[in-house]
Formats: structure tokens, sequence, C-alpha cells
């Protein structure tokens, strides 16, 4: 139910966005968020824009993990 | 795909799995609240992934399996009356009320029932027949009452008359509390992720204060998952709970202040029955005065007369986490997917769904 999924916002008409979801276009409403422009990621949930995604923390954290001590790699 | 693919990375998932047992030492019980962590759980195999000593439970966070049966009863009578459409999100269509008597049984029955994926698409439905009522059924917790709220200001705005919604949205951090009271043993929460988006992080805060566990606000990729577990156990090993936010690509500690805001102004609080759980104090959201013309049970009164559950269902206990679906006697034969007897087999979400789906009845 609260399944929601990472899409890119194609374009903007009033507080309509046409989203892409890996080419699947969705329309949602951006009366939740502020500030979305074309080209940002935003967390698309029942039709609405919920909240942005933060590219920068992404791969933060994708790197971090990257960057994981590796336990067996160690021993070989 | 960006924000998925990359956290779905075998090396990466086998490497984090990896760290979780170097970390493990005993055992430990974790409870997801979400039920979309329980579906991205059993689908990723996050279990076989796990040392034995992780016990991985789901709680109640399956809007559609706690929202109590009264309230398909109350959708039902209002499909009944002349010139109403009944509109509401697919989950809900198959969920039994009194008498095994579902939305979709009333739809055969030649009820204006539609299935909708956004309230916004339930007053599009309301603009394009102005001589009916249409009832968007809000149900959900904190991810989508926000975009309920929205649709109604929308409506008021714009005047949209016909335009009514039947709230049953709810909140979490009572339930969450509640499960603790209950006396449930855990060692920490898998707390929701898109919850804490609308919410942030802080709403979770008093569960390490007041009850000295641990709560990790996740994502529901499998890195985000085990990362999770990783950073429960260290809390659990080191003896400190606090909140902690993995999924910081979404979730800030204050959370969307805008849906905040907007949920707000429509929605104010109030107790709620939960199915398995009882009445819970402020754990509910209802419709304020401002926008009663709106409000379905303001607008239309009717009269719903709800009988007893079945008694063989354990769904109560499975949604506090004290018994799983292979304990009850209904699972995989009377109750599956097809001809459901409880709400968590009916919904994607529910926990005898998924354990149905991906074949764990010996868990």
């Amino acid at each position: 139910m609260c399944l929601s999924i990472p899409v890119r916002i194609i374009e903007i008409e009033g507080d309509t966005a046409r989203v892409s979801a890996g080419g699947t276009v969705f329309t949602a409403g951006l009366q939740l968020v502020q500030d979305a422009k074309p080209g940002d990621y935003v967390l698309l949930h029942a039709g609405f824009a919920i909240q942005k995604i933060t590219d920068e923390e992404a791969s933060e954290i994708l790197s971090l993990l990257d960057e994981m001590e590796d336990p067996d790699k160690k021993q070989e | 795909m960006k924000f998925i693919d990359g956290y779905r990375d075998r090396d990466l998932t086998d490497r984090l799995a990896r760290q979780i047992r170097k970390a493990a030492a005993g055992t430990y019980t974790f409870m997801e609240v979400c039920g979309g962590h329980t579906a991205a759980i059993r689908r990723f195999g996050i279990h076989s992934l796990l040392p034995e000593g992780i016990r991985l439970i789901s709680g109640p966070g399956c809007p559609v399996c706690v929202t109590g049966k009264g309230f398909v009863d109350r959708l039902s009578v209002y499909a009944g009356l002349k010139d109403v459409i009944i509109t509401l999100y697919g989950d809900l269509m198959r969920i039994p009320g009194s008498g095994g008597r579902s939305l979709e049984k009333a739809r055969a029955e030649g009820a204006d029932v539609r299935i909708v994926f956004s309230s916004l698409d339930a007053l599009s439905t309301a603009r394009n027949n102005p001589g009916k009522k249409v009832i968007f059924a809000g149900i959900g917790f904190e991810t989508t009452a926000p975009g309920t709220a929205a649709a109604l200001q929308i409506a008021y705005r714009e005047n949209i008359s016909n335009f009514m919604v039947i709230s049953a949205h709810k909140i979490m951090p009572p339930a969450m509390e509640a499960i603790l009271k209950e006396g449930t043993r855990l060692n920490g929460f898998i707390c929701p992720g898109h919850v804490a988006a609308i919410t942030g992080s802080g709403i979770f805060d008093f569960i390490p204060r007041n009850y000295g566990i641990g709560c990790v606000v996740s994502g529901f990729e499998p890195a985000d998952i085990l990362l999770s577990v990783l950073m429960l156990i260290s809390q659990v090993n080191a003896n400190q709970p606090s909140t902690e936010i993995q999924y910081n690509r979404v979730v800030t500690e204050k959370g969307n202040l805008v849906a905040k805001e907007v949920m707000n102004e429509v929605f104010e609080s109030c107790d709620t029955e939960w199915r398995g759980l009882g009445l819970i104090g402020g754990s509910g959201l209802i419709i304020r005065k401002k926008y009663e013309r709106h409000d379905a049970e303001s607008v239309i009164q009717v009269k719903v007369v709800e009988s007893p559950d079945d008694g063989h269902c354990i769904c109560g206990d499975i949604l506090r986490g004290l018994r799983e679906p292979s304990d009850c006697g209904l699972f995989g034969k009377a109750c599956n997917p097809g001809e459901p007897v409880g709400a968590c087999m009916v919904s994607e979400e529910g926990t005898c769904h998924t354990w149905h789906k991906y074949r764990l009845s010996d868990g």
C-alpha cells in the first residue's frame, strides 16, 4: 500500500507532472512537494509526488556500501 | 532503473550478508512494520541470507489488513445506494466484510464500484459524473493520507460538491507502541521508509527513548533492508538504541513539511479500531469540520450492521507478530488468495498472502 516508485519528472503543467519510471509514463500531482523541476527524481505514490529524491545522498550511500570492508577478502 | 538497480546489486548484497553474519552474536528479533517491507523481504529472499539467530517478523503495517470489517460493510451499504459511485484502491476490492461480502461481490450484483490509482482519479470521476455522488475510500497511513487530503482541498476550493471521502486513514506510531505494550518481544523495528518520507524519522524517537528499542528507517531494496538489519544489530550489540535513517535518499528527520501541512489542515486525529489490535487512542484520521460537506459519513448517514469475525482466522495474532500463517488451520486450505477468509490473505502486502505466494508454509 505504501509502495512508492522513483520516477523522473519529464514536464510540468500547473500542478501536474508527466513522470517516467524506466520509460513508463505516469501522471503525478505536485500538490505535496515544493519546487519540483523537470529532470528531478521524486517518489510517486498513489498518483502524487510525495518527496524529492536526493541524488547526492543516494550516490553517497551506494559508495559507502561499496567501500564496506569485505570480510572474506582479507583471508584470501 | 536509477535508484533501484544499484540497491539490488548481487555483490553488494552478498557482502552485506557476510557483514551481518560476522556481526551477529546471539539471537535478534526485528519487526518490519510496513507491509511493503514484508513483501520485499519475501520477494528478495532476505531470510535466506540471514544467519539463523536473526528473526524478522511482520507487524501491523498493511493498511488493508488492519482496516476493520466495519469499513468494508459501510462501503457495501453506500455501494447499494442509488446514484452512488464507490472509488477505491484495488486492494480493497476483495476484502471480505461481514458474511464474506466484499465490494467485488457488490459490484457483481450491479453496484458501481471502480478501482482508481489515485484520489485525483476519483476526483476526475466526480467531475465527469455530476449527477452522481462519488465516494472515495480513503485508506492508508501517513504516506497515503496527504494525497486524500490534497484531493479534498481541491474539491473544497473548486466546489466539486459530489466528491466525498470516507476516511479509514491511520497513523503508525500508536500501533507500534500498542505492540510494545502488548508485550511482543522485539530487539528493534525496521521502520516504514515511505511513512517517514512524509513524517520524518522524528516520530519514532519515543520508541528508543521510552522503550529502549532501536529504530532504523529503511528503504525497500535488498541492500537497504540488509543494511538496516546490520544497523539494528550494531545498536543491540552496543546496547545503544536510537533512531537512525538508512533510507536517507528520501527520509529526513523532519520529513515533508508541505505534505504534513496539507494532511493536518484536512484531518484531525481520532481513536480508531485496528483489526487485531483493537481500539487505539489517537491512531486514526478523521475529516475536519471545515470539510464536512465532503465527508461521506456526515453527508450520507447509513446504518451498518457488523457481524462477528470468523473464529478460526488468526489474522489478529499475525498482525501483532504473535503467530505466523503456518499456525493457522485455514492457511492454504479454506483461506487462500482465490478465496481469502482473512484480510492478511487478500492484500499483496498481507503476511499470509506473501507467505502463500512464496510457499513459506514451513517458515
